[in-house]
């Protein structure tokens, strides 16, 4: 392999690296009662919440800090951060594009986001977030008339409370982890999705996210409800601004699905992974969780996750109704120093619920990547199916790949299959593909995009062409 | 401290007290296992190695040592393996010379009870005991060595080859009051050199004590052992081992973990591949049943290139037992040109039973080809059926698919009397349900074909 190219590579500086200078009423960092109540009002929330909020809270404060990922990163101070930050004209908030912060839609053009072209073409709505507050969601008119309810957490607690009240944090609690206690107690925006009984949402929905003011960690806290028989195809994607410090984040997203009903939630996450030494990036502690209440529902998660310093992450699904359906598939690259410990659990806890995994991890450069899953399969869960294909693809002699899968099994007429094979790109293969004239590199891309095409298929078209450019972008000159 | 701690310690002091003196080295491993065990205390299910094995019922217990190797020899003769070969015993962990026949040994090399290694040369022993299995393994080794006494000191020249197996045999005796033994087995395999050990735990039935086992094995350079470890204690028995071995270029481990008895079982496997060439293999198969728990830890460390290791492990649970795998396979950096597999399947036979496997990789190389696999599931339904479509009925089938499932481990054994006993062992096992009468009778006609 060419060592000058590998450096060229990690040396690349990150596309997407910007800073918007916008004035944020920023509170001063720390994280007190205070601070929770600040975020509380500012969002102007009713009471409940916000001792929703401070239950989280003292429950965070109880709990320390996961240790059993197989990652290093030095502890975090969280009285360092500052835990709300907001463009400045909350009040007036803008109603159509044209209103909007003229920088903030050239951020947009920046990250080759049009927002109304590609809104317009793609069909897509978009709930634009920048930094904590929603700036702007369009296509609300056509989703309502369809019954359907797309709008940020914030102004579903203020003008749908008891959906909220209903939902929030019934699929993850508040005192589930130490990073979804955190985000619990002061989570700043995000999206909510209701899809009334019977209907089939007529597009699919789709965020942005973005991390911009320095310091300010981004607590996102995104629900899903999906009634009997109705349907939804989310897609979330992000990118952030150059930084030196690590940012934190620490989303939640919280998916329900009853009867009948159908999620589809797909993430393309390209944050800055940090510089060629580690220093930077993003730090992403994400708790996903689906919860596959009715009978025959279904979720399905799809996630490449190419960007990050740190990435924690196990998009899960809780198969509790009869014969419901888990899906997760997975596309991890990792180069540079990125470190990412992710993966899965499917619990199977519903007669004749089936689970698939496949989950393909690219390592290179320095980085150590992790899978990490879970298949439990509870004693009522007869005839419970789970096949789990975990591949690792590994570039370069100085990067990791481990795997960790956890299968804890109750019920013997389960059918639970785990494979997993880790190898490098075959020598035969690269020469097999330059003997017919194709370039090294386009060779490597080939063959990365093929280890890659059972997850591909799976992403939405728009997606998956980004996916795939991403793909090979991340992994330019890494191979030789 | 905690009380069950405190107990334990409590009990040492005791023995310590009666031994009387000892030379130095000795004491000052006894206290660094006792301090270790201290620090440490009984592991717990909040820790990620013992998440799913509770040991409480070793923890809570009052454990006496037992002094007398007294044992009925038609008892004994009974439960021994019918082999020839060169036998030690141990009864409760204390040797027991009128069980134990080491025949003629060839040139070269040692079969030798520890207490009597110790006492005619100890600080030949001194040097590579603890080296392995030290007091950092895990706070059952640090127990052991606070704790030991006795045990098998093996040692093989270079170039001796060893035809008939070394067998250490473990015998459990029921009594009034639960005994804990402490045994440890120190292989010193040289260059070249080739044996195949039997490590053999067996007892009375309603024996309920506590075996608390550590080895450690180096192999010099192509060195070959074929290590079997027959579990068949009672089912009340608590049987902790603690095995690590060390390989060097070119040599050769098989290790066959067989584990049909005991009531709360944990092992623990390591082999560390230091020297080029250097292969391991792990056969396993465990068989539970009534509330048996059975614990299965390997850790293979490719520390050196061109390492291979392959492993295959096999679980059949039945009422309430509870079955663990975990099997860890590390490539360290540098430590190109790997090829390891490994495979875990479990086959449940009751919705009670519990099955709980996690095959790891962790790779920091890449030129590797390494794959690991585990499969958790009833009987095939097609082979099922297709035993059904020659006229044989499905609990037969399942009773023949059953053995047969074991079978891929024990094709491979090579010794037809640790075969037999462990085949005849499962086929006795198996639920009623399975009909085994038919099944005898198929068996029955199938050889007289």
């Amino acid at each position: 392999m060419a060592s000058q190219e590998m450096e060229q590579l990690v040396r690349r500086e990150y596309k997407e690296g910007f800073v918007t200078d916008i004035e944020s009423d920023t509170v001063p960092p720390g994280l007190d009662e205070n601070t929770i109540a600040f975020i509380s009002k500012k969002k102007g929330e009713p009471e409940w919440m916000l001792e929703w909020r401070l239950k989280a809270y003292h429950q965070w404060l109880k709990m320390t800090p996961p240790s059993w990922a197989h990652l290093d990163y030095p502890p975090i101070d969280y009285q360092a951060i500052s835990y709300y930050s907001a463009p400045k004209r909350d009040e007036d908030k803008p109603q159509s594009l044209d209103e909007v912060d003229p920088k903030l839609l050239e951020t947009y053009e920046k990250l080759g986001i049009p927002l109304h072209e590609r809104a317009a073409l793609a069909g897509v709505a978009v709930d634009a977030v920048f930094d904590s507050v929603s700036v702007t969601t369009t296509f609300k008119d056509k989703l309502h008339e369809a019954g359907v309810i797309f709008c940020s957490i914030s102004e579903a607690i203020r003008d749908y409370p008891e959906l909220v009240k209903q939902y929030l944090g019934s699929v993850v609690p508040q005192g589930d982890n130490y990073f979804a206690a955190l985000n619990s107690a002061v989570f700043t925006d995000g999206s909510f999705v209701f899809v009334p009984e019977g209907v089939t949402c007529p597009m699919e929905l789709s965020t942005y996210f973005r991390i911009n003011a320095a310091n300010t960690g981004q607590f996102e806290r995104t629900l899903i409800v999906c009634e009997s028989r109705a349907q939804v195809s989310y897609l979330e994607g992000c990118t952030a601004p150059q930084r030196d410090e690590n940012q934190l984040h620490a989303a939640v997203v919280e998916l329900v699905a009853l009867e009948d009903a159908s999620i589809k939630y797909s993430t393309v996450q390209n944050w800055y992974p940090g510089d060629e030494d580690g220093k930077g990036g993003i730090y992403n502690f994400v708790t996903k969780r689906g919860d596959c209440r009715g009978d025959r529902s279904h979720i399905s998660w799809t996630q490449v996750e190419t960007g990050s310093a740190i990435t924690w992450k196990y998009p899960s699904c809780m198969l509790r109704g009869k014969d419901s359906v888990g899906e997760f598939y997975s596309v991890a690259v990792t180069n540079g120093r990125q470190q990412a410990d992710t993966g899965t659990k499917m619990i199977h806890i519903g007669e004749g619920s089936r689970s698939t995994i496949v989950s393909k991890g690219i390592s290179a450069g320095r980085s150590d990547q992790s899978y990490r899953g879970l298949v439990k399969v509870g004693p009522r869960a007869r005839n419970a199916r789970n096949y789990t294909q975990c591949d690792s693809l590994l570039i370069g002699d100085t990067c990791g790949a481990h795997t960790f899968p956890y299968q804890e099994i109750r019920n013997s007429s389960a059918t639970v299959e785990h494979e997993a094979t880790t190898s490098k790109i075959g020598e035969d293969q690269l020469f097999y593909c330059q003997s017919r004239g194709i370039a090294e590199e386009d060779a490597v891309n080939m063959i990365v995009n093929g280890f890659c095409k059972d997850v591909f298929q799976e992403l939405p078209m728009e997606f998956a062409v980004e996916a795939e450019a991403l793909l090979n972008v991340t992994l330019e000159g890494a191979v030789g | 401290m905690n009380d069950d701690v405190q107990r334990f310690l409590d009990r040492l002091a005791e023995r310590n007290a009666a031994r009387g003196a000892e030379p130095t080295w000795i004491a000052a491993r006894r206290q660094a296992g006792a301090a270790r065990f201290e620090a440490l205390g009984f592991p717990h299910r909040r820790i990620e190695e013992w998440k799913y094995t509770d040991v409480r019922d070793i923890a809570a217990n009052d454990f006496a040592l037992a002094d007398s190797a007294e044992f009925s020899p038609a008892a004994a003769a009974a439960l021994t393996l019918p082999i020839e070969a060169h036998r030690l015993t141990f009864v409760d962990g204390v040797f027991a010379p009128a069980l134990s026949d080491l025949g003629e040994l060839p040139a070269g090399v040692q079969v030798v009870p520890l207490s009597k290694a110790l006492e005619e040369n100890h600080e030949a022993v001194g040097g590579p005991l603890g080296r392995l299995t030290g007091v950092e393994f895990s706070p059952f080794a640090a127990l052991n060595t606070a704790f030991f006494e006795e045990g098998a000191l093996v040692r093989l020249a270079p170039r001796t080859v060893v035809e008939k197996p070394i067998v250490l045999q473990f015998l459990s005796r029921a009594g009034e009051r639960e005994v804990m033994s402490h045994p440890r087995i120190l292989v010193e395999a040289g260059g070249r050199s080739q044996a195949t050990l039997i490590e053999h735990h067996v007892g009375e039935e309603g024996a309920a004590n506590f075996t608390n086992l550590v080895e450690e094995i180096i192999l010099d350079r192509g060195a070959i052992l074929t290590h079997y470890k027959l579990q068949e204690a009672p089912l009340k028995d608590r049987h902790v081992a603690s095995i690590q071995v060390e390989q060097a270029r070119d040599s050769r481990y098989t290790s066959f973990n067989l584990n049909l008895g005991g009531g709360l079982v944990r092992n623990d496997l390591v082999s560390d591949l230091n020297g080029e060439g250097a292969e391991a293999t792990f056969h396993g198969l465990f068989y539970g049943q009534g509330r048996q728990h059975v614990d299965n830890h390997t850790l293979v460390n490719h520390n050196a290139p061109h390492t291979r290791s392959s492993e295959n492990y096999k679980g059949i649970l039945d009422d309430r037992a509870h079955g663990v795998f975990n099997g860890r396979v590390v490539v360290k950096r540098d430590s190109q040109k790997i090829e390891s597999e490994q495979s875990n399947a479990n086959l449940l036979l009751s919705d009670r039973a519990e099955v709980d496997t996690k095959p790891e990789l962790e790779i920091y190389a890449d030129d590797v080809k390494c794959a690991h696999g585990a499969t958790t599931g009833q009987l095939d339904a097609e082979a099922v059926y297709a035993l059904r479509a020659r006229g044989i009925d499905e609990q037969t089938a399942r009773g023949l698919l059953t053995l047969a499932f074991a079978g891929e481990v024990m094709e491979l054994v090579d010794l037809d009397a640790v075969a037999e006993r462990v085949e005849l062992t499962v086929a006795g096992k198996l639920p009623e349900r399975f009909n085994l009468a038919g099944l005898v009778e198929t068996a029955a006609a199938f050889s007289e074909d």
